[in-house]
């Protein structure tokens, strides 16, 4: 009974800190977007404009929910739930702390990337059940970032599992106890930088959205609640490869002094406002590009990552 | 590859940079003496009113925003029975103050003029004249101008010689 209650007691922990984040994250990126282009960002509502979210979502409560006539009606409302949920089912295997988790798989880092391919779905479905040119635009050319995406996204990971001996995050986060695997797995950690960007569909690899050119991409046709699903999915996103990055990589909860819980939360928050200033500072590429990127850089470099590392824990007699 | 490194690190050294943004209602910014805004109608030294109907204004006004009749007063000085600006028209381009010949009309650099309802944005006269010369002072038209009114006759304006007789047969 007491273990169910603290089970429980942790998903609302984990679960609910995510979606104060998430939202937070959008006031968060316009105020350091504001910075970084020398202006103020929302500074009116509110003290130093903190009550500017409040009204925001207020606005988009009171909106019409609107589903278009031409739309295919039960899909359109499911897309947006899939990826706020693929998202968050995510977390459920995100050590923040030691014992601070909501189930500790031994196939979680398989499980994350499993759910991080759901959300393809749900853009690949809000576009097509739009039912009209640019959210459909959108969503094929998110499915065909995303799909080519995952695959090194995959693979860039797998140094780390090799190294940790282990798919539970627990145990990378443990196995990172001397040296964080930012160090020996720098390459992997670049590769799954750049694929997480993809993954969550942030500016240099924005094309599914791509206001100057389609409108809005995929989510063009939705309004009021569902488009802030999105949105706040959107920020989730961030917040969950963040949140990886940490834990693969940058030795989760480990650090000296602080409790675990401030440490992961500083680690991540640092990530994120990385993921902003790149926001900040490149521009979006083309698709060309962006396919070429994936197929002849990262994807041939993951692999050569891989191998190299799977040699030399072999060498070791790992 | 660097290039990408190198444009983060010059979008992050402007967090340490001054903020271009004025907060404006908390800080209102001092506009330049010429700044071409609200319109005003200005008084010659003597306190009377420089405008003299001419229509000038409203006929340089590319779109037609400001409306006057002329009239004569007890003294045959002309002046504008009622002069009408719509704001809510108005482009500020500066025309009518080019066009008018006695600087009556003149842009002032106020530019705080919104309204909740439309129809206060058509100022009358009394909305638009002031007190003051504005920017040009001690200028008064009739005292240099060759027209007769009463109490100054034709030639006896400043820098004006008498007319000449053009009927007479002398030099």
């Amino acid at each position: 009974m007491n273990d169910t209650l603290w089970s429980l007691l942790k998903i609302v922990i984990v679960l609910g800190g995510v979606m104060f984040i998430a939202p937070g994250l959008i006031m968060v990126e316009r105020w350091l977007l504001a910075l970084w282009q020398d202006r103020w960002g929302p500074n009116r509502v509110g003290p130093v404009g903190l009550l500017q979210l409040p009204a925001d979502m207020v606005k988009l409560f009171f909106k019409e929910d609107w589903t278009p006539p031409f739309a295919d009606r039960a899909v359109f409302t499911a897309a947006p739930a899939i990826v706020l949920m693929a998202a968050l089912l995510s977390f459920a295997v995100v050590p923040v702390a030691p014992g601070l988790h909501v189930v500790d798989m031994n196939i979680a880092l398989l499980f994350f990337l499993a759910m991080s391919s759901m959300a393809v779905y749900s853009i690949a479905l809000g576009g097509w059940a739009s039912n009209s040119k640019y959210p459909l635009l959108g969503s094929l050319r998110a499915v065909g970032q995303m799909v080519s995406y995952e695959v090194f996204m995959g693979l860039s990971l797998m140094g780390v599992v090799v190294q940790a001996g282990s798919f539970s995050l627990v145990d990378i986060v443990e196995a990172q106890k001397g040296l964080w695997f930012c160090i020996p797995q720098f390459v992997g950690l670049v590769v799954f930088l750049i694929a997480g960007l993809a993954e969550t569909r942030r500016l240099p690899f924005d094309l599914p959205e791509g206001e100057n050119e389609l409108v809005a991409g995929f989510h063009s046709e939705y309004s009021g609640m569902k488009f802030a699903v999105f949105f706040v999915g959107e920020y989730v996103g961030i917040t969950l490869i963040s949140a990886l990055v940490v834990t693969l990589f940058f030795g989760g909860w480990m650090g000296p002094g602080l409790p675990p819980v401030l440490w992961f939360l500083g680690k991540m928050m640092v990530l994120i406002v990385l993921f902003i200033l790149v926001r900040g500072s490149l521009p979006r590429l083309r698709y060309d590009q962006l396919m070429g990127l994936g197929w002849k850089v990262m994807f041939p470099l993951s692999l050569a990552n891989l191998l190299i590392t799977g040699a030399i824990v072999l060498a070791r007699g790992g | 590859m660097l290039s990408i490194l190198r444009s983060l690190l010059l979008v992050f050294k402007h967090a340490f940079h001054r903020r271009a943004t004025v907060s404006y209602p908390d800080r209102i910014r001092k506009y330049p003496a010429r700044w071409r805004g609200r319109i005003i109608l200005s008084r010659d030294p003597d306190g009377c009113e420089r405008c003299v109907a001419c229509y000038l204004c409203a006929a340089a006004c590319p779109v037609g925003c400001i409306a006057l009749q002329a009239t004569q007063d007890e003294h045959g000085r002309r002046y504008p029975e009622f002069f009408r600006i719509n704001f809510s028209r108005c482009i500020f381009c500066g025309l009518c103050e080019e066009a008018c010949p006695t600087y009556a009309i003149q842009l002032t650099p106020d530019a705080e003029m919104s309204e909740y309802d439309r129809q206060n944005m058509v100022y009358e006269k009394e909305n638009l004249l002031i007190d003051g010369q504005g920017k040009y002072h001690g200028y008064n038209f009739y005292r240099v101008a060759g027209v007769a009114i009463e109490g100054k006759d034709k030639g006896q304006s400043e820098n004006e010689r008498p007319p000449v007789d053009v009927n007479g047969l002398m030099p």
